[in-house]
């Protein structure tokens, strides 16, 4: 097991690496730090000296992969390479060109994002699981056709009108809950509950059907059959015999992002003012912050590997056929 | 008048001809045909084609650009067509069928006196001395242009059912597809009809209509769907067939790439893509004659950008499929036969696996189009000057807040892509249905 971990910890190294490295080629081969000190400052009226001081204030001063004034091992380590994407591997994430601590950043918009992507998935695996079941249920009856009509014409409507259909709903016509907002602590409540609704009914759509093909390739498998044979009744077939063996699937599906919830999400996040990692993510896009950028493509490349390396051992924990070797 | 071929023009229509070359290679092969009748047959796949086709007719009309000699704009010919629509700005909001403006406007009376009215609109209703005969109006207009729609109709259907009188009847469901062009024809032609007099989508802050605007954002929508597909579809067949087959250390290389590429967010992805791309044309600005031009580089880089994201999805199916095919006893025997690799590979395995590519294609095709509205929330989307129906989200996402509420732009982006996401969404599944040999035991 020990061994098994750490080969695919190994294994993550070069991929990594590559993400360094793809992440370098945008940022500062395609478009040199001039450029990007030009773009930042305003375009026209900008003098080479302001250039040169936004520049050196940021490390961007430094040559790209060679220094040839430097002494020894100074001739590498004192390249923008080393500095703003080497220093990533140590999750030393360094300042933002606004010059904020990217590292307590990250440290301190996290929780916002778990508040809200948590309970989104825990409850929406709920609904979605209990909707798909029913349909299976139900499965060859008026109920499951218009079911799975309801399905495709909600994953037709695009998450926007989800998020801006409740804000107007239960926030300004009804005044249920605060638009948008944040605060600290046990007072957050109030500001989660809607973000966290408007999140499970926009994936209804999609994950009740997606889970809905889970179930419906465990039922034709042969122990469904010797349970009917047997004389098992219909829900008690469905609830536990199928329920328990499609949750194998269902699980490993939902460990491989348990660890990208860290990042938040993007829209829920900025619509409803919530001062997590993905409202950061979109600010430093909007604000054209390039180091946020990179930190947040490498924290999520790193989150992405952990979920796929979780995702095999949860196979062997969920399923004793499977072995690791 | 002077064509001009924009980076995306030229790529749709390459797909175009490519689709109906693909389809004339089918209608020969048998066993091609035999799922695509089973695609014929569902009234509900039928439906949605006709609604799709109606959209792309609309898109592939706004994409033959040329130059106007007058204004020096970059038009389509759906701009000139729809001329009355672009043409006819109001100052400000309206409402649908509105005849006075959304917000008061201060009027000097010549006693020196300033009073606020709610001035009438400059072609909204214009044409109308009293206020109160709009209604009747509104009821007469939709009917004459009702009443063509259906002429129309009927002249086509009569047409066709004379040249098929002597074919004996097929699966195919004449009466829905019948009925479905009907109510089309007659809604479309009744609603351009009364677009000519009124404003039936209201008007946005610029005055321009809202019509006008959902119709243009046909294509971009279209375009984003369709050539990021034709885009990521030679990388995703070619590596992810490659790495199936030959195995070993090709397999291992084609696995690292894409596990690196889908490691990154993608949405990161995009915005670094795009954030680079704005450096780069601030930079060269020179190399971009016009706006449509520079409009148009983004949204084709945006293809782009979305086209290196999403291949690797697809890519992973192929290269599983692609192990087990080399298994198979036919090319077992080819390669006995000393049948070069390529040749393997052209002949025996490509096409057996084309119906997963199929199936994705159509399956993503949607999920590009919703992909649209929130990269263009985020700022990162097409082009703020191109019209596109995130870019109508994102600018009228504000103005619910205020009251009275101008909600009329939001409807007509629900609607228009509601029923364009819907209409690809419920044809991608009879595809799938009929293409997936697994499904089709089923029923």
């Amino acid at each position: 097991m020990t061994a098994y971990l750490l080969r695919r910890l190994l294994n993550a190294v070069p991929i990594l690496i590559g993400v360094i490295l793809i992440t370098f080629t945008l940022f500062f081969v395609v478009n040199p730090p001039d450029a990007m000190a030009r773009m930042q400052l305003g375009q026209k009226y900008v003098t080479q000296e302001a250039i040169d001081k936004w520049k050196h204030e940021r490390g961007y001063d430094l040559p790209l992969l060679y220094n040839p004034r430097g002494k020894g091992l100074e001739r590498w380590t004192r390249t923008i390479f080393f500095q703003k994407s080497v220093n990533l591997f140590l999750f030393r994430f360094g300042r933002s060109d606004s010059g904020r601590d990217i590292g307590a950043d990250i440290r301190e918009r996290m929780w916002p994002s778990l508040a809200i992507a948590v309970p989104t998935l825990v409850l929406g695996l709920m609904v979605n699981v209990t909707f798909a079941l029913l349909l299976v249920f139900f499965r060859r009856t008026y109920l499951e056709f218009s079911g799975l009509a309801l399905c495709v014409a909600m994953m037709s409507i695009s998450a926007l009108f989800y998020i801006i259909a409740g804000q107007f709903l239960f926030g300004k016509v009804m005044k249920l809950v605060p638009i948008s907002g944040y605060d600290s602590g046990l007072a957050a409540v109030k500001f989660v509950i809607l973000p966290i609704v408007v999140g499970v009914v926009s994936g209804i759509g999609s994950g009740v059907r997606w889970y809905r093909t889970l179930f419906l390739e465990e039922i034709e498998k042969d122990y469904v059959r010797t349970a009917r044979a047997k004389g098992l009744s219909e829900p008690r077939v469905l609830f536990r015999h199928v329920f328990r063996n499609a949750l194998i699937p269902i699980l490993t599906g939902v460990v491989a992002i348990l660890p990208l919830l860290f990042m938040g999400s993007l829209l829920m996040e900025s619509f409803f003012s919530i001062p997590g990692l993905g409202s950061y993510t979109i600010d430093a896009i909007q604000r054209q912050d390039f180091a946020i950028v990179r930190a947040m493509v490498f924290l999520g490349s790193v989150l992405y590997i952990l979920g796929l390396i979780l995702t095999d051992l949860s196979y062997t924990l969920a399923d004793p056929r499977v072995r690791l070797q | 008048m002077t064509w001009v071929l924009l980076w995306t023009d030229a790529l749709l229509f390459v797909l175009v001809a490519s689709l109906l070359a693909l389809g004339f290679y089918a209608r020969r092969q048998e066993h091609l045909r035999r799922p695509w009748r089973h695609v014929i047959r569902s009234r509900v796949a039928m439906v949605s084609l006709v609604i799709l086709a109606a959209f792309t007719a609309i898109g592939l009309l706004d994409s033959i650009h040329f130059r106007d000699r007058n204004s020096g704009e970059v038009l389509s010919l759906f701009d000139r067509w729809a001329e009355p629509l672009r043409t006819r700005m109001e100052k400000t909001y309206s409402a649908p069928f509105a005849l006075r403006l959304y917000t008061r406007e201060p009027v000097y009376l010549p006693d020196g006196r300033t009073v606020w009215v709610y001035p009438r609109l400059r072609f909204g209703g214009a044409h109308l001395t009293d206020p109160r005969q709009r209604g009747p109006d509104i009821v007469r207009t939709a009917l004459i242009g009702g009443a063509k729609g259906l002429a129309l109709w009927t002249l086509a259907f009569v047409t066709i059912a004379f040249a098929r009188r002597r074919r004996p009847p097929r699966a195919f469901p004449w009466h829905t597809v019948a009925l479905v062009c009907a109510l089309l024809l007659v809604a479309g032609f009744a609603i351009g009809e009364l677009s000519l007099k009124y404003h039936v989508f209201g008007t946005d802050k610029v005055g321009e209509d809202v019509l006008y605007q959902s119709l243009k954002s046909i294509r971009t929508g279209l375009v984003l769907g369709t050539l990021t597909t034709l885009i990521m579809l030679p990388f995703a067949i070619g590596l992810g067939v490659l790495a199936g087959y030959f195995r070993g250390w090709v397999d291992d290389l084609i696995q690292y790439l894409y596990t690196t590429l889908n490691s990154i967010p993608g949405v990161l992805l995009i915005a670094a893509a795009i954030l680079m791309l704005q450096v780069y044309m601030s930079t060269h600005g020179e190399k971009f004659a016009s706006i449509a031009v520079r409009a148009d580089m983004r949204l084709f880089f945006l293809c782009l950008i979305l086209g290196i994201t999403s291949w690797t999805g697809l890519c992973r199916l192929l290269r599983a499929e692609t192990l087990k095919l080399r298994e198979m006893e036919y090319v077992q025997a080819a390669r006995a036969l000393g049948v070069s690799h390529a040749r393997i590979l052209m002949r025996h395995i490509v096409p057996n696996v084309f119906h997963i590519v199929l199936i994705t294609v159509v399956l993503d095709f949607s999920g590009l189009v919703l992909a649209e509205a929130v990269l263009a929330y985020v700022n990162i989307g097409v082009d703020p000057t191109t019209q596109s129906w995130g870019n109508m989200i994102n600018s009228a996402r504000l103005e619910l807040a205020r009251d009275p509420i101008v909600w009329w732009t939001l409807a007509a982006a629900f609607l228009f892509m509601f029923t364009f996401v819907l209409a690809a969404n419920l044809f991608a599944d009879k595809v799938r249905d009929a293409f997936d040999p697994r499904r089709l035991e089923e029923s």
